[in-house]
C-alpha cells in the first residue's frame, strides 16, 4: 500500500493541479503538488529500508493490461534494490525541484500547468522504474518523453520552444522505435514479455540466431542492440543526442534538470535492469562501451554547458555498463543526479538573479552579490569533476578503474577517453564559474543592480543537494560498490563470474587514484589560465583553429546531416506524392482518367446524333450496302 | 430476455426514429428542433439497447450469439440470419455510440433540411448494424451496399463546394468493387447452393477457385479500408463531408474492410489468403510510409487526418494476414481505436471549422492562448492517434507490429517506421494550429469548447483511456473467436500442404 501511494500520489497530484488549477489558484497548486511529492519521497524511505537493506523484494500486481493470447503484461511495480534506489533518487530529487520551482516560477502566468508537468513526470518516471514488464517499462518511457516534449515547449508562444519540443520527441520516437522491436524480438525469443519469465530463461538461448530485415544474427546481440537504441534517445547519446541541447528551450533549470539529470539517466537504468540479458551479448556491450566513451569528447559547445557535460556523464555509466560494472553505473547514476541537479538549479539562481538572461557572456563579476549560490556552484562543480571526498570522485573513480581492470580492449579504450574527459569536465565546469561569477561584470548597469540572491524557498533545495553532492559517494560507497556489494543488490544485477572488472577495480593502483585526480586539477588550472589571467587566449585560438571551432560549435554539424537527410526531404517527397502519385497518377489513370475517357466517348456518339435527315440516310444507305455485300460474299447472315 | 430478438431491436429502432421524425408537422424551425431531439434520443435508445449485448456477450462462446433466423425467400435458400460474434460485436457498440454523437456534432453546424439530415444518419445506424451483424451474405450485402446511399447524399447534399465531384468519386469508387463482389457472391451461392455465412465459412472452395473469389471480395474491401492506391476517394470524401459525415466515414465506413477481410476473405478463402498475404503486406506497407508522408505535405487539417487513416488502417491489414492471434487481435483493436480516434479528431477539426470555417493549418496558431480546453483535448487525441502507450493507439498499433514482426521482420521494421512518420505529422500539425503567438484577428475572439462539445468529448476521451489503460475486457471479448479464427485458417493451410505432400 505504501508502495502504492508512493508512485500513484504524483499522479494524483498532477490531475488535481492539471484539471482544477485555474479553479483552485496557484497557491493551492503548489501545495497540492509539493505535498504529493514530498509525501512521496518520505514512503520512498522506509520502501527503501525495507526493501533494500533487509531484503524483502515484492511485486504489487495492480491490474491487467495486455492479455491478448500469450502475449501477457500486467500493470505491476516491482520494488528490488535496483528499482527502490532508481524510486529514492527520483522522488528525492524531484522533490527538491518541486520546492524550488515555487520560488523559480513565480512569475509566470501558469503555475497550475507547470506543476502538474512535475508531478506527471515524477509519476511517469516512477512507473517506469517499477516495471516488472517491457511493456510498462515502455509506457513509462515514452510518458517521460511526453512530458518532457510538454515541458520544453512549456512557452508555447516562442516558436524556437515548440519546435524544440517537436524535435525532442521525434528523435525519442526514432529510439522508442527501436526499442520497440526490441521488445518485440524479445517476446518473440522468450515467448514473454515479463522480466521474472524472461531472465531465467536467457542462458538457454545463447548462441540462438534470428533473422532481422533478412540478416541473421545472435538473437540476444540484436535483441539488446534495439533495446540500446531506445537507451540512445532517451540519453541522449551520440547520433540521437542532438535533441538535448535544444531541450535548453524549457524554463531552463527546472526542464533541464529533469532532462539532464532524471530523464536521460532512464537508458543507463534500462541496461543495467537487463544485466542478465546484456551480460551474455559481448558484442552489445563493446558497441555500447564505444558510443559511450565516444560521446564525450562531443560535449565542448560552449552555450549550454551543464547539458552537454551530462552528455559525457551519461558516457561514463554506459561504458560502465559496458564494462559489466553496472553497480558503478547506479552509484554514478545516484551521484550524479543530487551534483547535476545541484549545478542545475545554481544556474536557475543565477538566471533569477540576472534578470532572466541565460548568456554567460553577458554575465561576470558577481560572485560576491550572490554568495550562497556561488558557493552551492563550486560544491557542484568540485562534485562534477571528481575532486576527493565529493560524491563524484567516488562513482567516477570506479568507474574509470573499472574500464581499466576489464582488461578488454574497448575497456581501454574507454579507460583514454574517460580519463580525457574527466580533464575536459573539469576544464568545462571551471570555465563556467569563471565567466559567470568572475572578471568584469559584463551585464548592463541596469541589471547589474538588480542582481540578488533567490529567496529562501530557491535556496534551501540548494543546501539541500549539496548534502547529497558532498555527502552520497562517501556514504553510499561500501554498500553499492564496496566489496560486499553483491549482497547489497541481491540478485536485481547480474553480473558473470568471467566478467570481473569491478574486482578488479578495487585493487586499483595508487597511480591510477592520482591520475584522475590530476588530471581534473590540471583542467581546473587550464579554466583559470584561459579565462583569468589571460583571457584573450580562447578567442585567439578560436580565429586560429576556426574549422575545429565551427565544427564543435555547432555540434559536429549533425542537425544539419539530419536537416540534410531527413527532415527536408521528407516534405518534398511527400508533396511529391501527394500531387505526383495521388494527383497524377492514381487519379489520372484511375477515376479521373476513366471519367475523361467516358466523357469524351459519350461526346463522340453523342456527336453522330446530328439531326440531319440526309446524314440518317446517308449512314442506313452505307449499312445496306455493306448487308448486301456481306450477302453477296458469304452467302448468309 | 435471451428470447427477445435483441439484434433485430438494435438493428431496425434507429428506423423508428425515422418514422417519428417523418411525422414531424409544422413551420420549419420547429421541424428543426424536434427532429434533432427524435434523432437524439432515438440514437441514445439504441446505444443503450446495444449496452445489452455487451454484458450480456458470453466471451467463452468463439461461434455467433445472439442468433436469429427467419425464412426470407426459402425457395433459394435466403433466410434473415442475424447474430454476433467477438469479432463483429465490438463493431455494433462502435456504430451505435457514433451515431448519437454525430447528432449532437451537428446540433447547430447544419441548417437546412435539419430533417432529410437527420433521417440520413438514422437510416445510416439502421444499414451499419445490419451490416455487421448479418449472417446471410444477400442481407449482409443490401445491408452493405445501402450505406452508400445516405453517405452519398450527406456528402452531397450537406457537403463543401466540390462535394459533387466528391460525392460520385466516391460512389464509383465503392461501387466498382462492391459490383465485383456481388459477382462472387452469385458464383458462391450457385457452388455452394447456400447464402448462410457459416455454412459458407466451412464450405471449402476449390483452392484455384478461391483466388478469383479472393480477389472479387478484395476489390471491394481494399476501396473500403482504403488500401494504396485505391485510396484517393477517401481525402476527397472527407474534406468535402460536414462533420458527422467524415466522423462516420472514419469512425465505421472505412472499418467494413477490416471486416470484411476477417468474416469472408479469410474464413473462406483460406489458400488464396495465404496466395495473397505478401501482396496485402507489400501494399500496406507502401502506405503507412507514403501516405504518412503524404500528410506531412498537407495543407488541409481534414486531408492531412485522412491520410493519417489511410497509414493507420495499414497497420490494419497488415496485422489481420499477419494471421497470428496478436496480429489479428491488435488490427481488432486498432479499427476500434481507430473508429474513436479518427471520429474525435475530424470533430476537433469541426470545432474550429463551425467558428472560423476554414480548415486550412496556416489560417490557424496560438489558439492555445483562447481556448485551453480545446488545446487539452486535442493533445489528448493527437497522443492516441501517434499510439502513445496509455491511450488506445498504442495497444492496436503495438499488438500489430508483434504479430508482424513474427511473420516478417521486415514488414514488421518498415510498419514501424509509421510511428515516427505519425509523430511527425500530427505533432507538426499541432505545433502550427494550437502553438506559437496568437496573431490573426479573428482568431482573437474566438471562443473554447461549450457544454454540448465538452458532452461530445467527454465520451470519447473516457473510452481512448480506457482502452489504452485497461484493454482487457475488450480481449476477453475478442479472444475466443479471434483465437478460433486463427486456428482454423492454420488447421486448413496444413492440412493442404501436408496433402500435398503426400501426392
Amino acid at each position: 500500500m505504501l508502495q502504492v501511494a508512493c508512485v500513484f500520489l504524483p499522479l494524483l497530484g498532477a490531475i488535481i493541479a492539471g484539471c482544477f488549477g485555474r479553479k483552485i489558484g496557484d497557491r493551492a497548486s503548489q501545495i497540492v503538488c509539493c505535498l504529493a511529492m514530498g509525501t512521496s519521497a518520505v514512503l520512498a524511505i522506509p520502501t527503501f529500508i525495507d526493501v533494500a537493506l533487509h531484503g524483502n523484494a515484492r511485486t504489487i500486481l495492480l491490474f491487467e493490461w495486455f492479455a491478448s493470447g500469450d502475449f501477457h503484461a500486467p500493470w505491476a511495480l516491482k520494488f528490488d534494490t535496483l528499482s527502490s534506489v532508481m524510486v529514492l533518487t527520483v522522488t528525492v530529487v524531484a522533490t527538491a525541484i518541486h520546492v524550488y520551482s515555487v520560488g523559480y516560477m513565480s512569475h509566470d502566468k501558469s503555475i497550475p500547468r507547470f506543476m502538474a508537468y512535475l508531478n506527471l513526470f515524477t509519476f511517469f518516471m516512477l512507473t517506469l522504474v517499477t516495471a516488472d514488464n517491457f511493456m510498462q517499462l515502455f509506457f513509462g518511457w515514452e510518458g517521460v518523453g511526453l512530458v518532457s516534449y510538454l515541458l520544453i515547449g512549456f512557452w508555447f508562444d516562442r516558436h524556437s520552444a515548440s519546435a524544440a519540443s517537436m524535435k525532442a520527441f521525434l528523435v525519442n520516437r526514432v529510439g522508442d522505435l527501436g526499442f520497440a522491436l526490441g521488445i518485440m524480438g524479445v517476446f518473440i525469443l522468450f515467448g514473454s514479455v515479463e522480466f521474472d519469465t524472461v531472465f531465467p530463461l536467457v542462458p538457454g538461448k545463447v548462441g540462438e540466431s534470428m533473422e532481422f530485415m533478412g540478416f541473421h544474427g545472435d538473437a540476444l546481440t540484436l535483441v539488446c542492440l534495439l533495446l540500446f537504441v531506445g537507451a540512445m534517445g532517451k540519453s541522449a547519446q551520440i547520433i540521437l543526442h542532438t535533441w538535448l541541447p535544444d531541450a535548453m528551450e524549457g524554463p531552463t533549470p527546472v526542464s533541464a534538470l529533469i532532462h539532464a539529470a532524471t530523464m536521460v539517466t532512464a537508458g543507463v537504468y534500462m541496461v543495467c535492469l537487463l544485466s542478465p540479458m546484456f551480460e551474455v551479448a559481448p558484442v552489445a556491450r563493446d558497441i555500447v562501451t564505444v558510443i559511450a566513451a565516444t560521446i564525450g569528447l562531443v560535449q565542448n559547445d560552449i552555450k549550454r554547458v551543464i547539458a552537454y557535460s551530462t552528455c559525457s556523464q551519461l558516457g561514463y555509466m554506459f561504458f560502465a555498463v559496458g564494462v559489466s560494472a553496472y553497480p558503478a553505473a547506479i552509484f554514478h547514476l545516484m551521484t550524479h543526479a543530487y551534483f547535476k541537479a545541484l549545478l542545475f538549479l545554481g544556474a536557475g539562481s543565477v538566471i533569477h538573479a540576472m534578470s532572466d538572461e541565460q548568456d554567460m557572456r553577458k554575465m561576470g563579476g558577481i560572485w560576491r552579490k550572490i554568495p550562497f549560490t556561488y558557493a552551492m556552484m563550486w560544491i557542484g562543480s568540485l562534485a562534477l569533476a571528481g575532486i576527493p571526498f565529493f560524491a563524484g570522485f567516488y562513482s567516477k573513480d570506479m568507474i574509470i578503474e573499472s574500464a581499466w581492470g576489464a582488461g578488454t580492449g574497448v575497456g581501454q579504450y574507454a579507460f583514454v577517453m574517460g580519463v580525457v574527459a574527466a580533464a575536459l569536465t573539469a576544464f568545462y565546469s571551471w570555465r563556467l564559474i569563471f565567466m559567470t561569477f568572475h572578471g568584469k561584470p559584463r551585464a548592463d548597469h541596469h541589471t547589474m543592480e538588480h542582481v540578488h540572491e533567490s529567496p529562501p524557498v530557491m535556496l534551501a533545495p540548494l543546501a539541500f543537494l549539496s548534502l547529497g553532492a558532498i555527502f552520497a559517494g562517501f556514504i553510499a560507497y561500501e554498500t553499492f560498490v564496496g566489496h560486499h556489494m553483491a549482497e547489497f543488490w541481491r540478485g536485481s544485477i547480474l553480473i558473470l563470474p568471467q566478467h570481473p572488472s569491478m574486482e578488479h577495480a578495487h585493487e586499483a593502483p595508487l597511480w591510477l587514484k592520482l591520475m584522475t585526480i590530476v588530471v581534473a586539477a590540471g583542467g581546473i588550472l587550464a579554466a583559470y589560465y584561459a579565462y583569468m589571467v589571460k583571457t584573450s587566449l580562447p578567442a585567439r585560438l578560436a580565429t586560429m583553429f576556426r574549422p575545429v571551432y565551427l565544427f564543435l560549435y555547432n555540434k559536429w554539424y549533425f542537425d544539419e546531416l539530419y536537416n540534410f537527410l531527413f527532415v527536408r526531404p521528407a516534405v518534398r517527397i511527400g508533396r511529391l506524392l501527394w500531387k505526383g502519385g495521388d494527383g497524377v497518377i492514381i487519379d489520372g489513370l484511375g477515376p479521373n482518367g476513366l471519367a475523361a475517357v467516358t466523357v469524351g466517348l459519350a461526346r463522340r456518339a453523342g456527336r453522330l446524333q446530328t439531326g440531319y435527315v440526309y446524314h440518317y440516310a446517308f449512314a442506313m444507305l452505307i449499312g445496306l450496302v455493306g448487308l448486301v455485300t456481306w450477302y453477296l460474299f458469304y452467302g448468309r447472315l | 430476455m435471451t428470447d427477445w430478438p435483441i439484434l433485430s431491436i438494435v438493428t431496425f429502432l434507429p428506423l423508428a426514429g425515422v418514422a417519428m421524425i417523418l411525422a414531424i408537422r409544422g413551420e420549419e424551425a420547429v421541424v428543426a428542433r424536434n427532429a434533432r431531439w427524435v434523432a437524439l434520443w432515438a440514437s441514445l435508445v439504441t446505444f443503450a439497447v446495444s449496452l445489452v449485448l455487451w454484458f450480456g456477450f458470453d466471451p467463452g462462446n468463439p461461434g455467433f450469439q445472439f442468433e436469429e433466423r427467419a425464412e426470407w425467400l426459402p425457395e433459394i435458400g435466403i433466410s434473415y440470419h442475424m447474430g454476433v460474434d467477438g469479432i463483429s460485436m465490438p463493431f455494433v457498440l462502435l456504430s451505435t455510440l457514433l451515431i448519437p454523437i454525430c447528432v449532437l456534432a451537428s446540433w447547430d453546424a447544419v441548417q437546412h433540411r435539419v430533417r432529410e439530415y437527420m433521417i440520413a444518419f438514422l437510416v445510416m445506424e439502421t444499414m451499419m448494424i445490419g451490416a455487421f451483424s448479418a449472417l446471410d451474405i444477400v442481407p449482409f450485402y443490401m445491408f452493405f451496399e445501402c450505406t452508400l446511399i445516405p453517405m452519398f447524399l450527406i456528402i452531397g447534399i450537406w457537403g463543401g463546394p466540390r462535394r459533387v465531384y466528391s460525392a460520385f468519386k466516391f460512389f464509383l469508387y465503392t461501387l466498382t468493387g462492391s459490383v465485383l463482389m456481388l459477382l462472387a457472391i452469385l458464383y458462391m451461392y450457385f457452388e455452394a447452393g447456400t447464402t448462410d455465412i457459416p455454412a459458407l465459412m466451412r464450405f471449402g472452395f476449390d483452392p484455384s477457385r478461391q483466388i478469383w473469389l479472393w480477389l472479387a471480395f478484395f476489390a471491394s474491401f481494399a476501396v473500403k479500408v482504403p488500401m494504396w492506391p485505391v485510396h484517393t476517394w477517401l481525402p476527397d470524401a472527407h474534406v468535402e463531408a460536414p462533420t458527422a459525415g467524415s466522423v462516420l466515414l472514419a469512425g465505421v465506413l472505412l472499418k467494413f474492410g477490416g471486416y470484411g477481410f476477417l468474416r469472408f476473405s479469410v474464413p473462406m478463402f483460406p489458400h488464396a489468403t495465404e496466395f495473397f498475404t505478401p501482396l496485402v503486406f507489400t501494399l500496406s506497407v507502401i502506405a503507412v510510409i507514403y501516405t504518412s508522408l503524404v500528410a506531412l505535405a498537407q495543407e488541409d487539417m481534414k486531408k492531412l487526418i485522412a491520410y493519417s487513416s489511410v497509414a493507420h488502417m495499414a497497420f490494419v491489414t497488415i496485422g489481420i494476414f499477419s494471421l497470428d492471434v496478436q496480429g489479428v487481435q491488435g488490427a481488432m483493436f486498432q479499427m476500434l481505436s481507430h473508429g474513436v480516434v479518427s471520429a474525435a479528431l475530424f470533430l476537433i477539426v469541426g470545432v474550429v471549422y463551425d467558428r472560423i470555417h476554414s480548415r486550412e493549418i496556416a489560417r490557424y496558431g496560438g489558439l492555445v492562448h483562447r481556448m485551453p480546453l480545446y488545446a487539452a483535448t486535442f493533445m489528448l487525441f493527437m497522443l492516441a492517434s501517434v499510439g502513445l502507450p496509455g491511450t488506445s493507439g498504442f495497444v492496436g498499433e503495438f499488438l500489430v507490429l508483434v504479430g508482424a514482426f513474427k511473420v516478417n521482420t521486415l514488414v514488421a521494421a518498415l510498419a514501424a517506421t509509421g510511428m515516427v512518420l505519425g509523430a511527425a505529422y500530427m505533432l507538426w500539425l499541432y505545433r502550427r494550429v494550437v502553438f506559437g503567438p496568437l496573431v490573426r484577428e479573428d482568431l482573437k475572439h474566438i471562443m473554447d469548447l461549450s457544454p454540448r462539445e465538452i458532452a461530445i468529448f467527454a465520451p470519447l476521451a473516457a473510452i481512448v483511456l480506457w482502452m489504452g489503460i485497461y484493454p482487457a475486457p475488450f480481449f476477453r471479448v475478442m479472444d475466443g473467436s479471434v483465437a478460433q479464427l486463427v486456428s482454423n485458417y492454420h488447421q486448413t493451410v496444413q492440412n493442404a500442404a501436408l496433402a500435398a505432400l503426400s501426392r
